[in-house]
């Protein structure tokens, strides 16, 4: 006898209820997996995401290549049609900036002596990694990046990664090939920053909107618009003196910056593999006693021996 | 015995689940592609809501609630949000449309807009309370409906499913 032909012929099962259930479980399952997850820490599920994403970034390699052929063909539209505008625009902003080249020059002529004057100790220069970006997450509530290198090519969490205009983001996961980039305008990204014109400190914080926000801005009248945003390498995340934007008023009257980053598509990028040369030294030395030099120290010469009286109440303190 | 309504066989799960599941996975890698066309980016519009409202409408399944979770975590992944947002936030306008299913399968197109804004609204208040909460800073609304805009406006997509799906099977209409 075939089933169908049996007593369970007229089971009907309760589909409404089944996948009312398969909602309720999935729903479980979702929120243990949101309580379970830190997007920032690393091992556990931020494993299971590296490796994820490893395989997405050279899928989204292949299906991307139509999508560039586009891009690349409305960049040579747009080139073709505005090339006489484009070059009259060019030939004005290289005046203005040979200008500022050969002042640029004396500066840094001028800067070197005064340095070695002051025996200033500088940063070294920080090596780099040419990277591509393959995937590109929008949105209020991510702004991110996948590029193409990883730990293979020396990429650690925390570096900074720029573009040929600014400070673009913080790399904030590796895998072997990929690296995943978080955007100043992610909502988890926050950076130290100064103002040029008026030395003031603050925050840069993302919203999940392109212009991120000033805040805990120091100083009276810290801020103008058209201000220049540096990077202030306060705390040693980020070197100090990368161009970041211009500040600017937004629409709900906040202070906000428009980035530098943002004049052209991210595509290329440069990953600096930084380390805060301040922090470099063996905290055993750091934890040694200050003074324990002295120790080993030749006893200094006296020309003329101390007055009898001062002596005394000058070892007292030492007992 | 033989069962008295024959099945249509270009309809199973993987003609209205398993192949809407990868179209909507392709199509968010695809506008996931860092590249400015005409100086604009891509827009990026969370597709898999529109397969959160559609599929509930078409019939009950045990294998959506399933398809729509893997989404959401291929989502999570994609789009570097906590794992398990998307699955919460597809799950619950599914969640939503199942119940509301005996009053608004059969609705004019208009009708079932309404509702996919509707339920598409939620679901991206959900999102945005859930980012609030994680990263302790309010997502910008701008950038919110900057989302929820093109979303919406893959209505069409949605409606196509429907009515490709909605009454081949008799035991459903």
């Amino acid at each position: 006898m075939a089933f169908r032909d049996g007593p369970f012929e007229n089971l009907k099962v309760p589909l409404m209820w089944t996948a009312a259930l398969a909602v309720a479980l999935g729903l479980a399952a979702a929120a243990l997996l949101l309580l379970a997850d830190r997007r920032q820490e690393t091992g556990g599920l931020a494993t299971a995401r590296a490796g994820a994403e490893s395989a997405i970034g050279p899928v989204n390699g292949v299906f991307a290549y139509p999508v560039r052929w586009i891009g690349s063909v409305s960049d040579w539209v747009g080139s073709y049609f505005f090339a006489v505008s484009e070059n009259r625009r060019l030939r004005e902003k290289v005046a203005e900036l040979e200008a500022v080249r050969d002042a640029n020059i004396a500066l840094a002529n001028v800067n070197a002596r005064y340095e070695a004057m002051l025996g200033i100790r500088t940063q070294p220069r920080v090596p780099m990694a040419t990277a591509r970006s393959v995937s590109d997450a929008r949105g209020p509530f991510a702004r991110a990046r996948l590029i193409d290198v990883g730990t293979a090519g020396g990429v650690k969490v925390g570096n900074p990664v720029i573009n040929e205009h600014g400070l673009v983001g913080r790399v904030s996961g590796t895998s072997g090939s990929v690296s995943r980039v978080v955007l100043l305008t992610d909502a988890s990204s926050q950076v130290p920053v100064l103002i040029d014109r008026s030395d003031a400190r603050a925050i840069l914080r993302g919203d999940g909107s392109d212009n991120p926000r000033l805040e805990y801005i120091r100083g009276q009248d810290a801020l103008e618009v058209g201000d220049q945003v540096l990077s202030s390498g306060d705390g040693g995340g980020v070197p100090r003196g990368l161009p970041i934007g211009v500040v600017a008023r937004g629409v709900d009257g906040s202070w906000r910056v428009k980035l530098f980053s943002d004049r052209g598509a991210i595509d290329f990028v440069r990953v600096l593999k930084f380390e805060d040369f301040s922090q470099l030294v063996e905290p055993d030395v750091l934890m040694a006693p200050p003074l324990a030099g002295l120790g080993v120290a030749p006893a200094p010469v006296a020309a003329d021996p101390p007055p009898p009286a001062a002596a005394p109440a000058a070892a007292e303190p030492a007992q | 015995m033989k069962r008295s309504l024959a099945i249509r066989s270009d309809n199973g799960p993987m003609q209205w689940i398993g192949w809407p599941a990868a179209m909507a996975a392709g199509g968010m890698l695809l506008l996931a592609t860092p590249v400015q066309v005409f100086g604009f980016n891509l827009p990026e519009p969370i597709l898999p809501l529109l397969l959160a409202f559609a599929w509930p409408l078409i019939r009950p399944s045990l294998v959506a609630p399933a398809a729509l979770f893997g989404l959401g975590l291929f989502l999570d992944v994609l789009l570097y949000q906590p794992l398990g947002l998307w699955p919460l936030c597809l799950l619950v306008p599914y969640g939503v449309v199942l119940a509301a299913r005996p009053f608004l399968a059969g609705q004019e197109t208009r009708v079932l807009f309404f509702w996919f804004a509707l339920t598409s609204a939620l679901a991206f208040l959900l999102a945005y309370l859930i980012a609030t909460l994680s990263t302790g800073m309010a997502p910008s609304l701008l950038a919110l409906l900057g989302q929820f805009v093109p979303t919406v406006l893959m209505f069409p997509l949605a409606n196509v499913l429907i009515e490709r799906f909605d009454d081949v099977d008799a035991r459903f209409r």
